[in-house]
């Protein structure tokens, strides 16, 4: 059974890749793409890694891949013409991939799996009664508290970095006082006059 | 006590700069705009200032916090108060051209620059303290971010726009490449804690080749920080797009700190796989300190010159490295000790120079007759240069005599005489820049910019440069050797 989805998402996971780059419309390829990171958190289900098939899905699939549809249907790219010269290259590119295929598979045949490998026992699992992804935080918040909260700054670092590059301060436009707002006094603002017969009201 | 709280205090000067980055951000944000600039770098010194005498007071000897991702010795200590000088300096050198520029006067002055200066002496504190791979990825991480976003600074301006997204994107594709040598690291040696993967491979008998490909990712992505060859393509484009102020501080802090962790990586593979680094750190170094000389031949632009003057210097720097003895490692301290006074003083005058429209100068035909229209500014630019080449008397000299000799003791024969060639090569630009500044006529009036306290900082490094110097030379020896000594433990 488990090996039944293993080549089912396996399966799913390399088609819906090769559609990626090959489906002439670039929504359907960023659609393709989410079939594929799902295909991806499936594998990482069989492996016993729920909480980083939940990351997928929520991370890619939630934010980067939505992100890939706005993009990809706010801009106005033709992308006919990005692809036009691409069949002129492709001997070339067929070439150099050929070589590298052929160089891999001959490390690859003269390779023994485990060799050099300095410390063979696998890392202790979770104790017993507690789920992977409670491990994870377990870990996360005691022994990596240090990197875990650096990490923190990198992304305040990256947050003041973009407000620098791309805030200005613009002139001329209308903002909300508070203060002022609260300031007001009936009045400062408020008049009662006579509207005569036949007339305006002057103000 | 927690034991966190213990290692909270181990890592004082870390935590220092978290809570001071932090405070500095909301300063800057609630300070009235025209005056936000001065308070906020202000700050930021004072911050500097305080992490370092939090250094000066640490506990003797090696200390280990948050369950061995972090250490503080000796060695950490030295670089960490080399890095928080040359940081505070950038903080201070910047600000006259951060309130000059910008067209209403305060556009381009914000405060935000001191604050990514802050998070990113954080981050090369962090990288020389790194005892664990995850540390040094974190700690280099956060150097790099806000280092892409001061490339960028002035953004109204295209060739800054463009050195911030080259480095950006050639950065990201060189910390990709550590990360994989990292988890290669970690597939093999089963820890990614510095000590212990020290302790696994100086009992291992046979040679591990995925522990060897592992190593040689994770100097591609440090040589690249370093802007060692063949890496190094980044650096002039970079320094010559960024802001001046900015191209002073990549010269200076960001390369002590890659060094040194460069250093403690590679000597936590002692024994049968030094043998293997330390080919590569060979070839980096020759590349490095031949290309860096003759590609300068060629060069124009002041900024591209003093470029591929840091990286002819780090090469020199890593003949210290390739030993691997702790007589090597305090030549490479040394090194680095004169090099930042030396970069960084040439790169304030750069900047206290202006030409008659209020630009700052860059091509090095403009410097044309300086001795004649700013001599003094011109006589510490000589003495910066001629310290540069490493000309005897001046301090310049003694670093390179240091690292040359650690290299000899240690069977490097060859090494130390191409680097001898290399140094001569290198002699002929920066002696040209002083016959271009003594004997040329005058071509444009420059002016000085005449900020005191650039002023001041020029002086103070002229002063360690020059013979007088040597004074300090006794206690830099003490320094530095016991800084590398704590790298070997008995």
């Amino acid at each position: 059974m488990a090996a039944f989805a293993f080549y089912l998402f396996a399966g799913l996971l390399l088609t819906s890749g090769l559609m990626v780059i090959t489906a002439k419309n670039p929504v359907h390829s960023v659609l393709w793409l989410i079939l594929a990171f799902f295909n991806a958190a499936g594998l990482f289900i069989l492996l016993g890694a729920e909480f980083l098939a939940m990351l997928l899905v929520i991370v890619y699939v939630g934010a980067v891949a939505v992100l890939f549809l706005f993009v990809v249907m706010m801009l106005d790219i033709d992308f006919r013409a990005l692809q036009r010269g691409a069949l002129q290259n492709l001997p070339l590119g067929l070439a150099v991939s050929g070589v590298i295929l052929a160089e891999v598979l001959l490390v690859a045949s003269g390779w023994t799996a485990g060799q050099g490998v300095i410390v063979h026992e696998a890392l202790a699992g979770p104790p017993p009664g507690m789920s992977n992804t409670q491990w994870i935080g377990s870990q996360l918040y005691t022994r990596y508290f240090f990197v875990f909260s650096m990490s923190g700054l990198i992304l305040l670092a990256a947050m003041v970095g973009a407000i620098v590059l791309t805030h200005r301060r613009r002139v001329g436009i209308k903002k909300q006082s508070i203060a002022a707002q609260n300031a007001r006094t009936p009045a400062a603002t408020l008049g009662v006059g006579k509207a005569g017969l036949g007339q305006g009201v002057e103000l | 006590m927690h034991p966190i709280f213990a290692s909270i205090a181990i890592a004082g000067p870390e935590t220092i700069l978290t809570l001071g980055s932090l405070a500095a951000l909301m300063l800057g944000s609630f300070t009235p705009r025209h005056r936000a600039l001065a308070v906020t770098s202000l700050f930021a010194v004072a911050i500097m200032a305080v992490a370092g005498f939090s250094l000066l007071d640490a506990p003797a000897g090696r200390s280990i916090a948050f369950d061995g991702l972090y250490v503080a010795d000796d060695f950490s200590a030295f670089l960490k108060l080399l890095i928080l000088a040359a940081a505070a300096a950038s903080v201070l050198l910047a600000l006259p051209w951060l309130q000059e520029s910008g067209p209403d006067g305060v556009a381009a002055g914000r405060f935000e620059y001191p604050v990514l200066l802050l998070l990113a002496a954080l981050g090369m504190a962090m990288m020389v303290s790194a005892n664990d791979l995850l540390t040094l990825y974190v700690g280099l991480e956060l150097a790099a971010l806000p280092s892409y976003v001061l490339a960028a600074f002035s953004r109204r301006d295209d060739r800054s726009a463009e050195a911030g997204l080259k480095y950006f994107v050639l950065g990201a594709l060189a910390s990709g490449i550590l990360l994989y040598g990292v988890t290669l690291i970690y597939g093999f040696a089963g820890s990614t804690q510095l000590d212990v993967i020290a302790g696994l491979v100086s009992v291992q008998s046979e040679r591990s080749l995925g522990l060897l490909f592992g190593i040689v990712f994770i100097l591609a992505g440090l040589a690249f920080k370093v802007s060692a060859v063949p890496f190094h393509m980044w650096t002039p484009d970079v320094y010559e797009g960024a802001p001046t102020p900015v191209a002073a501080f990549f010269s200076a802090a960001p390369k002590a700190a890659a060094l040194g962790l460069m250093a403690r990586v590679l000597l936590a593979f002692p024994g049968a796989v030094a043998a293997d680094w330390q080919q590569i750190i060979l070839f980096i170094a020759i590349a490095s300190m031949v290309l860096g000389a003759v590609a300068a031949v060629a060069q124009s632009n002041l900024k591209r010159l003093l470029a591929y003057s840091s990286i002819a210097n780090i090469g020199f720097a890593l003949v210290g490295l390739a030993p691997g003895t702790a007589a090597g490692i305090s030549a490479l301290l040394f090194y680095i000790t004169v090099y930042v006074a030396m970069t960084l003083g040439s790169f304030l005058v750069v900047l206290q120079l202006r030409r008659p429209d209020g630009a700052t100068v860059e091509a090095m035909a403009d410097l044309a007759g300086l001795s004649k229209t700013q001599p003094r500014l011109a006589a510490a630019l000589a003495i910066f240069m001629f310290s540069l080449a490493g000309i005897p008397p001046l301090l310049g000299f003694w670093p390179k005599f240091a690292v040359f000799q650690a290299a000899i003791a240690s069977g490097l024969i060859g090494l130390a005489i191409i680097g001898f060639i290399a140094s001569v090569v290198a002699a002929f630009y920066y002696l040209r820049l002083i016959k271009i500044m003594y004997f040329d006529e005058p071509a444009v009036p420059l002016a000085s910019e005449g900020s005191p306290v650039n002023g001041a900082m020029i002086a103070a490094c002229a002063l360690f440069c020059s013979p007088i110097g040597m004074l300090a030379l006794s206690p830099l020896a003490v320094a530095t050797a016991k800084a590398a000594a704590s790298l070997f433990p008995a």
